[in-house]
């Protein structure tokens, strides 16, 4: 499936132009626990950049549906940045710059 | 005996030695009530994310010992009564964490190696 530049390119050579709709793909990649994939069995509450992928910018932790984790992981991750909130690794309220 | 993890932060306004000599009581008090220090790392001064008792920074250290049930609970006594000590946390460790803490101090020794 070429790209829409290159879809554009194509019909715009003649002098003619024609306004025919470009196929974009809405298919969405299909979402895996990355725990389970890469094995990695025990969620550690000190590293923060680790955890900074679990979290949005305000801090919240990001729901199973955004991340796609499993549910055991999730509740793992969770805890995880609890903990990591307590010792001041990661804040509660994120300013939006992080 | 099961494996504990603590992390404690320590008011950066200490000198030193008052950091040093702090680490130590916690590690003669542990040793002398019959735990065993599996490992202990220091990770020094780290900008906290949010300010605790308006501090923006503390020292940070993590002992990782195996010990009896009550030694636990009596070290959060002598953390609370600490004021250099501003924040503990003591995590018990399933087979999982203990394998984990096992890999990351070979990643550790092998990086300074």
């Amino acid at each position: 499936m070429a790209g829409i530049e290159e879809q554009s390119k194509i019909k715009n050579e003649g002098e003619i132009r024609y306004l025919s709709p470009l196929d974009i793909s809405t298919s969405k990649a299909k979402k895996y626990c990355m725990f389970r994939r890469s094995g990695i069995k025990y969620v550690d509450y000190k590293d923060p950049d680790f955890l900074g992928r679990f979290i949005n910018e305000q801090g919240k932790i990001l729901p199973r549906r955004l991340t796609g984790t499993s549910l055991k992981y999730q509740r793992k991750v969770a805890v995880a940045v609890k903990r990591a909130r307590h010792l001041g690794l990661l804040p509660y309220v994120g300013d939006l710059l992080k | 005996m099961k494996n504990y993890e603590t992390v404690f932060i320590l008011n950066p306004a200490l000198s030193e030695e008052q950091v040093e000599k702090s680490v130590d009581k916690y590690e003669k008090y542990l040793k002398s009530n019959g735990a065993k220090i599996i490992s202990k790392e220091i990770w020094g001064l780290k900008k906290l994310a949010y300010t605790i008792e308006n501090k923006n920074s503390g020292f940070y250290n993590l002992i990782e010992y195996t010990a009896p049930a009550e030694l636990v609970s009596s070290i959060e006594l002598d953390f609370t009564r600490d004021e250099t000590v501003m924040r503990y946390l003591t995590v018990t460790l399933d087979k999982h964490a203990i394998a984990w803490a096992e890999k990351r101090r070979n990643r550790s020794t092998k990086k300074a190696s």
